[in-house]
């Protein structure tokens, strides 16, 4: 298979990652070598393996239902690039 | 001082020859002196690992110490620990203080050993050299013209330097064994689950596991002990009584079954490589062990699998930074989709888009099934392989990596050949077994070869019996660096 | 041309759990932004999710309920889009293996009955809120709600009208409240309503093209927003222009839907799998202890009350409306000291509900509680009362409070039963009225009626009319 540069800006824009023409073309020609070694894996005969998700086959853990988290707002607000009155600011979202 | 052993500097401090305070003064000068030619730290703040240091010289006077008090660490800085730079390696994190403790590091805090300071890392620990780092590319004390390998390859080089007794790392797809083999040092990738990711930056959640990095077979054995165990904050953290990895250290080595894949030494391991781990087979058999083929047929396809399944983890992992709530933010933007686009196209470097992007693909619309269902089920034939190769041995052997330190830039604009690196250890990440590298030998360059050893599911603790015995007969692990 | 509506709802219901689906926050409503937004909700880097044992216990409580197959194996996955109210870049969902598939909900349209399938029920985390207040021409994102846990149920396009969506809902709405998995605020959120709506010529098989109407959070809303989408859509199509599959908000002032204008990348989720989360095991004995606390649910109930009690189905449906007042009307006829679930159920359907109208209050705020209401129709059973008096005395426990016992006493408002003092009051009535005597002695029945009127009013209505009538016609008999 082989990408186009159309393809490469797509996912870059499902990634939100923004790519200049010349990066889509050279990230092409990068992304089509890696692509190239991952079809190999399409000759083998998988029918009938089951997907493994998880490097063991054990069940979730569940948690209590139990409040343990203190407010720490202004910790983790510390790191943030922008806020005001406690919110995390971002630009105008319209819906 | 330098270039000691985690055991050595343990027994220092109980007989009070010497003090956390006296040793972490020590490392902090060294690095001071020689990590500007390495490049090995991100992050070193002398204030905090001295505080740490005399509070753990004052739980030793007040009779309060562990087995390892005292003795610092440098941890990969992949682990967010609370008031330090944590930055993965990424200008996407470069002025994150991290609010909380990983798991590994409230361990160690428990345990009472310093911090040394946070290691420079590939970014979000992709790469197989330490190249993509934003903080700049490790070298490698052996050759500074050469890498360290990647993605701990700060972690590796101040060990290998002596700038750090031991250090952490975490092993997505050979991430602690590669570069533990091309700086000669050891290194220990667990049993998937058996250290808590809590804290530790995702790459690849299902792939992703932290371990220890140092001189040797039994400081790893010391360095697990203060690592593994149960936590409820990690859904894939398993419950299982804790051990002593050191246990079995001294048992010998008769009628050890050892497994020798032929896939590890076909057509691509070749040379110096190639006969220093037929040397360490000669020596095995020499304690006592007994070696059979075995095979991994379907080992050849886990770099292809690997490059879906992780990039897919990934591409998923690394959407949380996105210039809302902490990290970079890009200056200008006209709108949120531009503000997104921006920081994400200036916060992550080349390799981690690249990365982003594959997995993307494979996850989108209409690729799913034949990429990342596919890569799932050669996953699982993977792990079918080693559990069918365990029913006729106790541990696999083979090679880390199929050369030793390649030049820094060498294959930086070649990502093909720069994930061929790990075609020996990504299987292991794949089945979630725990994987061990050692020195066994030089090449003709005087560069540091790494010999692995696979075990099953929990078998920790006979890895380290097995590599423990193997370093009691050989020197490899004792070289240092020239000038280090 | 004739045309069909067809409608299915998905409808997120919010989980009455302490706290939060994946961490340890909590999920209490109204604290000030952020400050329940653990490391966890606003996903710092290296925090991981541990699935809250509420959240699934509720979602087999919901399963159970509607008849549904608990998959004993279900698995969280992600989905994968941009928005600054979701931190993670990712939403933790349930996609291929949920916890509930299949099962029904009956729903009463007028006199129907009609039987709604339900596709599958699945958990997931609800994300934060953006605030569009104005912030220097920003919009401000609070966390405190990202990570709450959320029971999405997904119908089968199985209703027809606007009217039956809403029943739909209705019905969704008592049973969670019913089964205590949601609190079901609907002005907190608590229960918000995405309808997917499209329209085909009478007797097409194939569905339309759909929209969806997002976000919808009244049934009054419901039921607007789907007869302007229908409206709309058939006008389209009568235009000769063809329905795009889209997804729509409904804007309350102008009765309208218009197209959202973003989640733009809707068509690609990238689902899979969530690698920090396990599938998650359902063990029988766990589901079996979920059953044996289940509640009576309203089905059942509604049959025990026409069976054991002899209740008409409207009163029995009437009173199964919500688990208060059903349990409200259970605590009643439990109380009575002489079996009458036919004048517990009249009670509570007619004073009592009237009053609660009145005032605007729920029956679980109501000021007179149950058992008291049952001794005051202990009062009618005993003869105390008469259904005109205890009327009077239920106008002043609920006004003034108090016991029946009390205000019977103090007001003097008890039955008069005493037949010589009934007698002495009908000789007197008699004395005053020689004329209705007469006439009654002529063969006027109707000048009974009006010295039975007399009697009653010289007792204030206090007097047994029965008893009255009887009395009156042995006197004058005699």
């Amino acid at each position: 298979m082989s990408l186009s540069p159309d393809d490469v800006k797509r996912i870059a824009h499902l990634a939100r990652i923004r790519v200049t023409d010349a990066e889509a073309e050279h990230t092409r020609g990068q992304l089509n070598g890696i692509f190239d070694l991952i079809a190999a894996m399409q000759a083998v005969d998988t029918a009938g393996v089951a997907p493994m998700a998880h490097a063991r086959d054990v069940f979730q853990r569940l948690r209590a239902d139990v409040v343990t988290e203190p407010d720490r707002r202004d910790a983790y607000q510390a790191a943030a690039p922008q806020t005001e009155a406690g919110l995390y600011l971002v630009p105008k979202v319209i819906e | 001082m330098s270039q000691q052993t985690i055991k050595n500097l343990a027994d220092l401090l109980a007989s009070g020859k010497t003090s956390s305070v006296e040793l972490c003064q020590d490392y902090l000068a060294r690095i001071g002196a020689r990590n500007p030619e390495l490049n090995a730290f991100i992050t070193v703040d002398p204030d905090k690992t001295l505080a740490e240091a005399r509070a753990a010289d004052a739980a030793r006077a007040a009779g309060s110490a562990g087995p390892l008090t005292g003795v610092p660490v440098a941890h990969k800085d992949i682990f967010c620990a609370e008031g330090w730079l944590t930055t993965c390696g990424s200008r996407m994190l470069h002025n994150f203080v991290s609010p909380y403790d990983a798991h590994v590091i409230s361990q160690f805090k428990a345990a009472g050993m310093p911090t040394l300071g946070k290691t420079n890392m590939d970014e979000f620990a992709m790469g197989s050299s330490n190249e993509t780092s934003h903080f700049g590319a490790v070298k490698n004390p052996w050759d500074v013209a050469r890498v360290p390998g990647g993605s701990s390859g700060g972690s590796a080089a101040c060990v290998a330097a002596g700038l750090a007794p031991a250090a952490t790392g975490t092993d997505t797809g050979g991430s602690i064994r590669q570069p533990a083999a091309l700086t000669g040092i050891t290194g220990l990738k667990p049993t998937y689950g058996v250290v808590s990711r809590y804290g530790m930056i995702a790459f690849a959640s299902s792939l992703d596991q932290a371990g220890p990095m140092a001189r040797t077979a039994e400081d790893c054995a010391l360095l697990l002990n203060v690592m593994a165990g149960f936590d409820e904050r990690d859904s894939t953290s398993l419950e299982r009584e804790n051990e002593d990895y050191a246990r079995d250290l001294a048992k010998p080595l008769n009628g050890l079954r050892i497994g020798l894949p032929k896939e590890f030494f076909g057509a691509g391991l070749t040379g110096d490589t190639a006969q220093a781990v037929q040397a360490a087979i000669n020596e095995f058999r020499k304690l006592g062990a007994t070696t059979v083929e075995v095979s991994l047929p379907n080992s050849g396809l886990s770099v292809a699998a690997y490059y879906v399944i992780a990039p897919a983890e990934a591409s998923s992992n690394l959407s949380r930074f996105d210039g809302v709530r902490y990290g970079y933010r890009t200056k200008d933007y006209t709108d949120l989709t531009d503000m997104y686009e921006k920081t994400r196209a200036e916060g992550f470097g080349a390799e981690v888009k690249r990365r982003i992007l594959i997995g993307t693909y494979v996850l989108s619309h209409g690729y799913y099934d034949a990429y990342y269902i596919q890569a799932q089920k050669l996953r699982r034939l993977i792990a079918q392989d080693f559990a069918k190769a365990y029913e006729q041995c106790d541990v696999i052997l083979g090679p880390t990596a199929p050369t030793t330190a390649f030049k820094l830039g060498e294959k930086a604009d070649d990502p093909v050949q720069m994930y061929l690196s790990d075609i020996y250890t990504i299987a292991v990440n794949l089945a979630g077994l725990p994987g061990i590298s050692m020195p066994c030998g030089f090449d003709a360059q005087g560069l540091p070869i790494g010999l692995q050893l696979i075990g099953d599911y929990f078998a920790e603790a006979r890895m380290l019996n097995v590599a423990h015995q193997y370093q009691l007969a050989t020197d490899w692990h004792q070289r240092t660096p020239g000038g280090y | 041309m004739q045309w069909e509506t067809v409608i299915g709802l998905e409808v997120h219901t919010q989980l009455t759990t302490q706290s939060k689906i994946f961490s340890g926050a909590s999920t209490a409503f109204g604290a000030e932004p952020n400050r329940q937004a653990c490391g966890v909700d606003i996903a710092l880097p290296g925090v991981l999710p541990v699935l809250n044992k509420g959240a699934v216990e509720r979602a087999i409580r919901f399963g159970l309920a509607i008849g549904a197959r608990l998959n004993r194996v279900n698995v969280f996955a992600r989905k994968n889009y941009f928005y600054p109210d979701l931190p993670k870049g990712y939403q933790i969902s349930q996609f291929e293996l949920p916890i509930v598939e299949g099962g029904t909900l009956t729903i009463q349209v007028g006199d129907q009955e009609k039987t709604v399938r339900i596709t599958r029920a699945h958990l997931e985390e609800d994300a934060g809120k953006s605030l569009h207040e104005d912030f220097h021409g920003m919009t401000g994102i609070d966390l405190n709600r990202a990570g709450t846990p959320l029971l999405e149920i997904v119908s089968e396009p199985d209703m027809r009208s606007a009217k039956e969506a809403v029943a739909y809902a209705k019905a969704l709405h008592t049973l969670v409240t019913w089964i205590g998995t949601c609190d079901g605020n609907m002005q907190e959120g608590s229960f918000r309503v995405d309808a997917n709506v499209s329209v085909r010529p009478k007797g097409q098989q194939e569905f339309g093209t759909r929209r969806e109407i997002k976000n919808l959070n009244s049934f009054r809303f419901l039921e607007q927003a789907i007869d302007y989408e229908v409206r709309w859509q058939i006008a389209q199509i009568e235009d000769g222009h063809k329905i795009q599959q889209a997804t729509v908000l409904f804007d309350a002032d102008t009765g309208e839907t218009r197209m959202m204008r973003t989640k733009e990348d809707a068509h690609d989720y990238r689902y899979f799998p969530d690698p920090d989360l396990l599938p998650v095991k359902l063990e029988e004995d766990w589901i079996e202890q979920v059953k044996a606390a289940m509640p009576e649910l309203p089905q059942a109930k509604q049959a025990r009350y026409t069976g054991e009690f002899g209740l008409s189905a409207y009163d029995a449906a009437t009173l199964t409306a919500s688990r208060a007042m059903a349990d409200y009307f259970e605590a009643v006829a439990a109380a009575l000291a002489k079996a009458d679930a036919k004048l517990a159920a009249n009670w509570v359907m007619g004073e009592l509900s009237a009053a609660l109208n009145k005032a605007e209050l729920d029956i679980a705020m109501s000021p007179i509680p149950a058992e008291r209401l049952a001794r005051l129709l202990g009062r009618i059973q005993d003869g105390t009362l008469s259904g005109k008096l205890a009327r009077q005395v239920f106008d002043i426990m609920w006004t003034e409070g108090g016991e029946p016992d009390v205000i019977i006493e103090a007001k003097g408002l008890r039955q008069m039963s005493d037949n010589g003092e009934i007698e002495r009051i009908i000789d007197e009535v008699l004395a005053a009225n020689p004329k209705s005597v007469e006439e009654f002695r002529a063969g006027k029945e109707k000048a009974f009626n009006a010295l039975v009127g007399q009697v009653m009013k010289a007792t204030k209505g206090k007097a047994n009319p029965a008893q009255v009538n009887e009395l009156l016609r042995a006197r004058l008999a005699g």
